[in-house]
């Protein structure tokens, strides 16, 4: 959609507090993978009628500023409601153990993500390349005045897919909840790590983010192995490196 | 000039805390009129400005720390200590554009951060260097007029300010600026016409990375250290937000706007408890309703 949303970090923040909620309530953390996306798209799509569509014809600066005024919004309000300390919550029943796959061990809800993380990559790269909303959007990335011309709804085609944008970001702060700290802030760190995926793999390109975020999570982990103290800025050096060979991201399109 | 004269009445009148925040927002528009040259004129959106704040305010400290005294080889230290960074990340980071400019930018900037935490022989690492002394005023001593008493220090900033700002208004107005600008909306034809427009654009990187690295200087002067806080990202951010707020391609609207957001940030947690919530609010209002930022409200009028 070429917007870019600081918030986005805020909307994974919320799911995983929609997480704990629901789980706090009803100890059933299947609701609450269901519920939190439900909610994102919500306020995904309000966010963008009321606001962000004001904001498309101004650049990218208008746009820098006002979603880091929602993310400053976000945070203070779940610190209102929250408080600043940690929380965590359980992975679901069932999925608490440990699986032992030849000479290693793996906890089966890590396990558990990865499955989910394949097959959410390959509806999105399916969705991207063959149903008509795929063909829509890119048309819409690609050439806006063209795509409006050809009688396409963007305004229509723009909230939904910020909609599903934020609910995705909602469900993988559900999926990370049992898994990482949740806590005011954790809306920040996402957000860099996603912004250099997107950047390294190339922006408006699904398999590109996939890529990027194969490289970086392996960079990240052998960072982290290797220079703990300097984990964060070997991403930041990795990418700096892939955008000096390839000013476009590795998949991008050639400006 | 009604606004100059404002600000130079401020020690007369105004609190010893006050003189002390108007330093900072001094030190701070320089920085935003700095930063203003690139995003507003060249077009190059930097996320990655800190770095030449901070590598200007570790020049000028590493000097003033090895006993050089006077305050124009300190200046001139963090300026062309600054330039020296910005030739180079500049001369990468201008292979791309848009929002992959602005991630390379930060991506630079974090990484001097990181050697700023991690290379303790030189800046004593998240200690960051203390002490730095300001530097005599010879001749002037004798009139008992001292850079460590906040009237003249702010005076000194104040001059720098506007010092600043004539040299980068007139800079636009130069065939030089009307160049970038031309490079801004449309690049290949100012190519066509026979302009090398990546030196333009690094030529651009490099004086805004200079200017930012005097405002680093004043900065190491005025609060006596240099941390690698200064290289943070968040510093970059802040300084991106006084250019939007206060209006792009002008520079009194990024000075005015520095002002208004380290007041803002200032009363509004002093005042209220929920400061975070209404900082936010007041930034989606200025979208909202000054798009254009402060200077928007003159153009219109």
């Amino acid at each position: 959609m070429d917007v870019l949303n600081l918030a986005h970090g805020s909307f994974y923040m919320i799911g995983a507090y929609t997480a704990y909620t629901v789980v706090m309530a009803t100890q059933n953390f299947w609701l609450a993978l269901l519920v939190a996306p439900v909610l994102l798209a919500v306020i995904g799509a309000a966010l963008e009628m009321v606001f962000f569509r004001r904001l498309y014809r101004h650049g990218h600066l208008p746009q820098v500023l006002m979603t880091f005024g929602f993310t400053l919004v976000f945070v203070d309000l779940i610190r209102s409601r929250f408080g600043p300390t940690t929380r965590a919550i359980p992975p679901p029943p069932g999925l608490g153990g440990a699986v032992h796959l030849a000479t290693a061990t793996f906890s089966s809800y890590s396990l558990f993500v990865l499955g989910i993380a394949i097959v959410i990559g390959a509806l999105l790269v399916i969705g991207w390349r063959l149903t008509r909303l795929g063909v829509v959007l890119r048309a819409g990335v690609s050439d806006k005045e063209m795509a409006g011309l050809l009688g396409i709804d963007l305004p229509r085609t723009f909230t939904f897919t910020f909609a599903f944008g934020a609910a995705l970001a909602g469900l993988a702060g559900v999926i990370a909840a049992p898994e990482f700290a949740i806590y005011p802030g954790m809306d920040a760190n996402v957000l860099i790590l996603a912004l250099v995926v997107v950047v390294i793999g190339g922006l408006g390109s699904i398999e590109g983010a996939l890529l990027g975020a194969a490289v970086i999570g392996l960079g990240y982990v052998i960072g982290s192995t290797l220079f703990p103290q300097f984990a964060i800025g070997l991403i930041f050096a990795l990418m700096a490196a892939v955008l000096i060979i390839r000013p476009s991201g590795l998949l991008g399109r050639r400006s | 000039m009604l606004l100059a004269l404002a600000l130079a009445s401020i020690p007369l009148w105004a609190p010893r805390f006050w003189i002390y925040i108007a330093t900072q927002a001094l030190i701070f528009a320089i920085f935003a009129m700095s930063l203003d040259l690139l995003v507003g004129y060249a077009g190059l959106p930097s996320f990655g400005h800190a770095a030449f704040y901070g590598v200007g305010a570790y020049a000028c400290a590493l000097l003033a720390l090895g006993h050089v005294d006077g305050l124009v080889p300190l200046l001139l230290a963090g300026m062309l200590g600054a330039g020296a960074a910005a030739l180079p990340i500049g001369a990468l980071s201008l292979r791309t554009s848009g929002i992959y400019f602005l991630m390379l930018t930060l991506a630079f900037a974090q990484m001097l951060w990181g050697l700023a935490v991690n290379w303790t022989s030189l800046t004593r690492g998240t200690d960051g260097l203390i002490g730095i002394p300001r530097p005599a005023l010879p001749g002037l001593d004798t009139l008992n007029v001292s850079l460590y008493d906040r009237g003249p220090f702010f005076f000194l900033c104040l001059l720098v300010a506007i010092a600043v700002f004539v040299v980068l208004e007139s800079l636009v107005r130069s065939p030089f600026g009307k160049t970038l600008e031309g490079i801004r909306e449309n690049d290949r034809r100012m190519r066509a016409l026979g302009f090398p427009t990546f030196r333009y654009r690094l030529a651009a990187f490099v004086l805004a990375g200079m200017v930012a690295g005097i405002a680093g200087s004043l900065a190491a002067m005025s609060n006596g250290f240099a941390t690698p806080d200064l290289l943070y990202w968040t510093v970059s951010g802040l300084a991106l937000i006084a250019v939007v707020v206060g209006g792009t391609r002008s520079f009194i609207g990024p000075a005015l706007g520095a002002f208004l957001v380290l007041f803002a940030q200032l009363g509004l947690s002093t005042y209220i408890d929920r400061w975070e919530l209404a900082l936010g609010a007041l930034f989606i209002a200025f979208v909202l309703f000054l798009p254009r930022g402060l200077v928007g409200l003159v153009r219109r009028a």
